[in-house]
């Protein structure tokens, strides 16, 4: 399987993301934010970081940079894209997903592990993930998810919430919200489900000597449903 | 010709930042401010004689670039 990361001026989980698809069997390439072309991919993921020093709003630069156009593309002609925190922000400000990400509800940058409740398992990326709840990290200022009323009604409709901040147990409620997120919500798909926007990062969770590996069951679940 | 642009959160849109700044204006000598709403202000120097064609550009400026119309209005002055 075939995957490919993209670069922003300010990436900085680039690296990390290529280790994490490596270990679990993907043929990976780095892709330059002023190419135009994305090598024939399988997955493509925007990593996290501070693309463009997060100018303007987090994400908006990389949004309208030259190589989103074959990203669209793809994510139209129904290909995975996989965007972790500044990638999720990239992801709304493109127009690929609804919504935003705000500011943290108590303006303090959040570098922890946390819960992710799964509230959806019918698509590609937690399809057999033998688990409910999964220890992953977080690490943002800015991943207070935040849409409209009918947005919300829409992708609540959809099933379009992937995960949600919760305790060890599973409890989604507002005392296991780090960040302010409406309903919680740690990552969204779109209707489709091949588009993934997520705060926390599984490719920080997959050695169990330095962290954790709840990542690790994303990673081989990920390319066993490809 | 040169406009300017100003970007502000839609009323209802929580504004931590300004929050803080009400808060600490409060703790300063202005127990009077009930509330600040922090926003962003942007000179463009369009080359565009025509006003009205400058005015729509930098319109589809603040709708594509500027301002992020889930949560953000613009004004261009």
């Amino acid at each position: 399987m075939k995957s490919s990361v993209i670069i922003f001026p300010g990436s900085n989980c680039d690296r990390d993301m290529d280790v994490a698809l490596k270990k679990f069997g993907f043929k990976n390439q780095m892709v330059w934010h002023n190419d135009t072309e994305i090598p024939k991919s399988d997955l493509i993921v925007l990593p996290g970081g501070f693309s463009y020093g997060d100018y303007l709003r987090c994400g908006s630069i990389a949004g309208k940079s030259r190589i989103i156009k074959s990203v669209i593309d793809f994510a139209n002609s129904g290909g995975l894209v996989l965007g972790i925190c500044n990638g999720f922000q990239i992801l709304t400000e493109t127009g690929l997903l609804p919504g935003i990400l705000q500011q943290n509800k108590y303006l303090n940058f959040i570098c922890k592990n946390v819960f992710v409740k799964i509230k959806n398992k019918e698509n590609k990326y937690f399809k057999n993930i033998n688990k409910e709840v999964l220890e992953l990290h977080i690490a943002h200022n800015e991943g207070n998810y935040f849409c409209s009323n009918d947005e919300l009604k829409s992708i609540e409709d959809n099933s379009q919430i992937a995960i949600t901040y919760c305790d060890h147990k599973g409890k989604d409620d507002e005392m296991n919200n780090p960040n302010g997120a409406l309903k919680n919500i740690a990552g969204i798909f779109n209707k489709d489900k091949n588009i993934l926007g997520m705060m926390p990062h599984p490719e920080r969770m997959i050695d169990p000597f330095l962290s954790g590996e709840d990542g690790s069951l994303f990673f081989e679940n990920l390319i066993g449903s490809l | 010709m040169k406009l300017k642009v100003i970007v502000t959160l839609k009323n209802g849109v929580l504004d931590p930042q300004g929050k803080a700044i009400q808060q600490t204006l409060n703790g300063m000598t202005f127990e009077n401010v009930s509330e600040v709403r922090q926003g962003k202000y942007f000179d463009i120097e369009v080359n565009e004689s025509d006003e009205s064609k400058a005015k729509s550009q930098v319109e589809e400026m603040c709708k594509k670039l500027l301002a992020n119309l889930v949560i953000e209005d613009y004004k261009i002055l």
